[in-house]
């Protein structure tokens, strides 16, 4: 995987959410791929320590597919949301591994209400079968600590 | 809109309450007042502060409140306002004030109960009859602090019902969470959790012994989860988070035979002889901690008891098999903060953790299906309340008139008795004395 393969990687997934093409979007992820959103700055331990997300792929598929029920009643209406993302760095690569660092603005919103949210994203990526998957997803918020009201869909 | 006490009272009816108790700007006024002033509010966990000048800053009902750990090992709880001119002194979640509590704005200082260390200028006062001033006293102290197995309560009036009086048999929740420590003792760890809710905090409290709504309202969530599952090839080793997702999908007949227990002064719990905490898997060498801490049989008495949500009136709740507590800290009458904290049971395997957090993060968390399927719910209503076309709420299910004589009981699992019980609770503290 080029550099430019991953950058480019890293803007379609975030495309893939904000178009909600989630199956496509679950299917960049390795069969042991990690969605993480951890509760502390700087966090290190997802295991001992809470995050607000740290889900692996079964998690992940009751998510999407609870977005898609007909007795979703909080998703009625639907939520919808935006990525702004600056262009991906290539931060590390080791062991076949890709490491890309992006910074972030995602807007969340539902009826009338749009919600702003700030962070960083970090992918950590593997070539499976040809093709360049997601082994982990760590995503940052800037203000991981603060109260929330409803996260419903994926940063 | 002001509104005087009787007048409230009349809101609340036997099996019916009025909507402004969730609405009224007016009433939530009265209830910080008279509720959280007269009643025993959770306030904090004592391993949250060990050392000297360890301190925490928390709200009893819209009140500022600061936790500390004194020179003597003692646990205070002081107002959370300079003497002075009313700024916040401690700011932090959780910090170290040292020997001294120093307000930021003039450097009034304060020793850890609150009295003045020093004032800078001190002779301006001198000859201005200042030492009989409110300021001279200092921060002020709550009205009593009760520390009860580490977990510390607070009650701001001086006078009212003492601490065992008022919670009485409901300890024994707290007492079933200390116990399943092979040491008996909890310690906070995790971080907290924190969903703003944009509805009263009472819908929260009403929730926690509403056994009608999971089969309906998280068919979404649990359902989903429990529809994936059986999607997978047999075989597959049981995913933990649908060990913890499916037993909400229950039947309404399991829910019924669960049981509700009510006790006096709005307290009461669910999952009398089973609940949805009952069927997780063992933690491979913990039950074998328990037995050389307890003995075989009081181990199995301690693990078997599975109380599902114990409702601490006013506003707070723990779920003792799976050591979470939740603060439903009111902020307007249409505003509450959700804190969810998590407990480590000391001596015990992490993986008793890993689950607790596991728990926390899929059912109460911001970004947690099950949280969003109960929030939708509330928000909904606290729209819809408005309308004046039926402005009274229903808590009438397997009502028995001669309930209100009964202090505690055990009733049918998806009764609204514990409903009813907390809102006789909150009308008897809404008198100008403290009964």
């Amino acid at each position: 995987m080029t550099d430019h393969e991953a950058i480019a990687f890293v803007l379609h997934e975030a495309r893939l959410i904000d178009e909600q093409r989630l199956d496509e979007w679950l299917d960049l992820f390795t069969e042991d791929g990690r969605y993480w959103m951890p509760l502390e700055m700087g966090q290190t331990d997802p295991i001992l320590h809470n995050s607000l997300f740290y889900d692996d792929k079964i998690l992940l598929r009751i998510r999407i597919e609870r977005l898609k029920g007909a007795k979703t009643y909080s998703q009625k209406p639907k939520s919808r949301c935006h990525h702004l993302m600056q262009a991906p760095l290539v931060e590390r690569r080791e062991g076949g591994e890709i490491s890309t660092w992006a910074a972030f603005h995602y807007v969340e919103t539902r009826l009338d209400e749009q919600t702003l949210y700030a962070g960083w994203a970090r992918h950590t990526l593997v070539v499976e079968d040809g093709r360049p998957r997601i082994r982990l997803k760590r995503v940052d918020l800037v203000n991981c600590d603060s109260a929330f009201g409803n996260i419903q869909l994926f940063m | 809109m002001t509104r005087d006490l009787a007048t409230v009272r009349d809101l609340v009816r036997e099996t019916e309450v009025h909507r402004d108790v969730y609405t009224s700007p007016a009433v939530f006024d009265l209830e910080m007042k008279h509720v959280f002033g007269n009643a025993w509010v959770y306030v904090g966990h004592a391993s949250q502060i060990p050392a000297m000048g360890d301190f925490t800053t928390t709200t009893i009902g819209t009140t500022p409140v600061v936790m500390v750990r004194q020179g003597n090992g003692a646990i205070g709880v002081l107002i959370n306002r300079c003497p002075h001119k009313g700024t916040r002194v401690a700011n932090e979640p959780c910090g170290n004030a040292g020997r001294f509590f120093r307000c930021p704005y003039h450097a009034w200082s304060f020793r850890l109960d609150g009295t003045v260390a020093a004032i800078p200028l001190p002779g301006g006062y001198e000859n201005t009859g200042f030492k009989d001033s409110t300021a001279a006293q200092g921060m002020t102290p709550v009205g009593h602090v009760h520390v009860y197995r580490d977990f510390v309560f607070a009650r701001l009036a001086e006078s009212g019902i003492g601490f065992e009086d008022f919670f009485g048999e409901g300890l024994s929740s707290i007492d079933n969470m200390v116990d399943r420590s092979p040491v008996g003792k909890l310690e906070v760890v995790g971080g907290v959790l924190r969903y703003l809710h944009k509805c009263n905090y009472k819908m929260l409290m009403e929730n926690l012994t509403d056994t009608c709504h999971p089969m309906v309202a998280h068919e979404s969530s649990a359902g989903t989860a429990v529809n994936v599952w059986k999607t997978m090839p047999e075989g597959t080793p049981r995913h933990p988070a649908v060990e913890i997702y499916a037993p909400f999908m229950s039947s309404y007949q399991f829910y019924e035979a669960m049981g509700i227990r009510v006790w006096p002064n709005g307290h009461g719990h669910t999952g009398v002889s089973h609940s949805i905490h009952s069927d997780y898997s063992a933690i491979p060498g913990y039950f074998e901690q328990m037995v050389a801490a307890y003995g075989e049989e009081r181990a199995k008495s301690i693990l078997d008891t599975a109380r599902h949500n114990t409702a601490y009136f006013p506003n707070m709740t723990v779920k003792g098999p799976i050591q979470t507590l939740r603060l439903f800290k009111p902020v307007a009458a249409d505003r509450t903060m959700v804190e969810s904290w998590t407990f480590r049971l000391v001596g015990a395997p992490d993986r008793l953790l890993e689950r607790t957090l596991m728990y926390s993060r899929l059912i109460n968390a911001p970004t947690s299906p099950v949280g969003h399927d109960d929030l939708e719910m509330y928000e909904r209503a606290q729209d819809a309340l408005h309308a004046d076309a039926n402005p009274w709420i229903n808590m009438q299910r397997l009502y028995d008139p001669g309930e209100e004589a009964q202090a505690s009981a055990v009733a049918n699992g998806t009764t609204e008795w514990q409903m009813r019980n907390q809102f006789r609770a909150w009308k008897a503290l809404m008198r100008e004395a403290a009964p």
